[in-house]
């Protein structure tokens, strides 16, 4: 029983999340004694699949139908089924990103595999069930998930787990013909890619700020740290329900999860639903003018004071840094 | 239109999350339920739906224990017409979809509308796994949507951006925030609800894919370092030297 990854490409290229996926399938690999290989779904240029190698997978089966090459999770949960069981895959392991968010569910009930969805950490094997942990209420708990059936599926919550470097020989097998237009459902029309900035979901360094800023024509200052930085900016969510931002900076319970490194909380109170979907980021910086606001309970670094003094004097301290370093 | 609703009966958004001392189970006294605020935002978008189309029903779909009634009347209250209750404690997403699909796969609904997470356990995998029972499309994550005859006009998330997609009746679909603005029920719909039907069905039953074998509250802080406003070079450094994030 090998482990299959599913290593997601946007317009051909890997992106942090699925090399992570990758090294985490290699890692699973080696716990369970047996190899990993990768399935790669659509045109991807050769070198760019051998890149994988890097993180020790041994062998890629490259599924080339160029249908393949606008993700749709119909077509694209046949074409990983079909590879995974004739590889005779024990363990298929994917990205709980938007992507893997729309495939992973079909993939399980095709396969007749538990799911674990959103994995934090490498699982722990207990006779013939893997022991899966991953975040629970909005990330004010853990539960450690027993997957039950012989093939699991487990997505990784991205900027969890450390890439590990482990470079193989690779073996690439090109295969053509597993789908058919048939197999697409749903027909993409028009993607709209967010340009000029670091999208949320992915940002390992993020600026985010909240009703403390008064008003929308105040962002500029929070756009300058997050440039000064290469952060990503997000806000609370009666920032966007006021539309001083666009909705998908909202950050939340009930707005975007993130898993940064480094998360900078300016003007932020620090609400339950807010600190829900940050409070799984590495470190966190709290700027507020009252010493009370409940962000300085979870926060490492914390400043007491008004935003509107700090964020100059700060962003020229990054300035500075950056210029030196 | 023929809608289906799936509805998710979880604890208010300001719970303070705790676990039985064994660290076996959640700790549910004392916790006010809500409905997952993401099928509120589904639910709303199917009346809608219909008052566009000028005519057609919705019926929430609910699998769990009678604590839960309370919210499925809110849902009749919002304007849902008709409510079910499949009657199991609801223990995996694999579970969950199994049942809804036992009920809807001979129903003929035109849509079937969820929420893109509940917030309890965060899986996400009911839509997708419901679409594949049924042998439905599924868009996940989607921020609008429009009917035109059998057609259907969806935009989702997606990783960097968002996508525009078209995709025929009937679909799954999952809704992210942005789709509206969740509806608050009024007296007149409050005074109708109590009178719509509520239909408890037995569940099927079936083997688990997943247990949760011990839960974990996250590590405590170590508490916060303050400094001042005068000390922002400080922090910097420290982010560097001691945090090693930039
Ligand atoms: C069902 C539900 C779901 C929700 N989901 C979310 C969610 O997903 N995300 C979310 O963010 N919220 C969510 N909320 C709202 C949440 O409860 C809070 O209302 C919200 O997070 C507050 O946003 P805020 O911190 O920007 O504003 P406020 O609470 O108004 O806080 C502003 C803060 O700025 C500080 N401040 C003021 N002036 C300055 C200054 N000059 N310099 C520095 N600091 C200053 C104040 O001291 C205060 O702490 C949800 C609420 C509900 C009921």
């Amino acid at each position: 029983m090998s482990v299959l990854v599913f290593v997601e490409n946007h317009a051909g290229q890997f992106k942090k999340a699925a090399y992570e996926a990758a090294s985490y399938a290699v890692q699973l690999a080696a716990q369970m004694q047996t190899t990993a290989a990768a399935v790669v779904l659509g045109t991807v240029a050769e070198d760019t699949v051998r890149s994988l190698g890097k993180y020790g997978i041994q062998k890629v089966v490259c599924v080339q139908d160029a249908l393949l090459d606008g993700f749709e999770a119909h077509a694209a949960a046949k074409a990983v089924a079909e590879v995974a069981k004739g590889i005779g895959a024990g363990v298929v392991v994917l990205s709980n990103t938007y992507t893997g968010k729309a495939l992973a569910p079909r993939l399980a009930v095709k396969l007749q595999a538990a799911l674990a969805a959103g994995a934090v950490e490498l699982p722990e094997l207990n006779g013939q069930d893997l022991m899966v942990k991953r975040t629970v209420f909005s990330n004010k708990g853990f539960a450690d998930l027993a997957l039950k059936t012989a093939v699991k599926v487990i997505s990784i919550t991205p900027n969890s787990y450390k890439l590990v470097e482990n470079e193989v020989a690779i073996e690439v097998e090109n295969r053509n013909g597993v789908v058919s237009a048939a197999d697409f459902k749903a027909k993409v029309v028009e993607v709209k890619k967010v340009t000029g900035k670091i999208p949320l979901t992915e940002a390992e360094l993020v600026v985010s700020a909240g009703r403390g800023l008064k008003g929308p024509e105040n962002w500029h200052m929070v756009e300058n740290l997050a440039n000064a930085l290469g952060a990503a900016t997000a806000c609370s969510k009666p920032v966007s329900d006021m539309h001083w931002r666009p909705h998908d900076e909202h950050v939340g319970q009930t707005g975007i999860t993130i898993k940064p490194n480094l998360y900078i909380a300016i003007g932020i109170s620090g609400a339950i639903q807010h600190l829900a979907g940050v409070s799984g980021s590495k470190v966190i910086v709290a700027i507020n003018t009252d010493k009370d606001a409940p962000f300085f309970k979870i926060a490492d670094y914390g400043i007491v004071g008004d935003a509107f003094e700090v964020l100059p004097k700060l962003n020229e301290a990054i300035t500075k840094f950056k210029a030196a370093n | 239109m023929k809608i289906l609703v799936c509805i998710s009966n979880v604890p208010d958004t300001t719970t303070k999350i705790t676990f039985s001392p064994d660290n076996k189970s959640f700790n549910a006294t004392g916790v006010q339920y809500i409905i997952n605020p993401y099928d509120e935002l589904a639910l709303t978008k199917a009346l809608e739906l219909n008052e566009v189309a000028g005519g057609g029903t919705v019926t929430v779909v609910h699998v769990g224990l009678a604590d839960a009634e309370p919210n499925l009347r809110k849902a009749l209250a919002v304007g849902a017409d008709d409510a079910v209750r499949i009657d199991a404690a609801p223990t995996d997403g694999f579970q969950v979809a199994s049942e809804i699909a036992t009920y809807a796969k001979d129903k003929q609904f035109d849509l079937i509308l969820c929420g893109r997470e509940s917030i309890d356990y965060n899986g996400g995998v009911v839509p997708g796994m419901l679409a594949e029972m049924l042998d439905l499309p599924e868009v996940n994550v989607i921020t609008s949507i429009t009917i035109n005859g059998g057609l259907s006009q969806v935009e989702r998330d997606i990783d960097g951006g968002r996508e525009a997609l078209e995709v025929s009746l009937p679909f799954v679909a999952s809704c992210q925030k942005e789709i509206t603005e969740p509806r608050i029920p009024n007296m007149r719909g409050i005074m109708m609800a109590r009178s719509k039907p509520l239909q408890v069905l037995p569940a099927q039953g079936g083997a688990l894919h997943t247990e949760v074998s011990e839960y974990a509250l996250p590590a405590a802080k170590a508490g916060c370092r303050f400094l001042e406003v005068s000390e922002v070079e400080k922090l910097v450094e420290l982010l560097h030297s001691e945090a090693k994030v930039i």
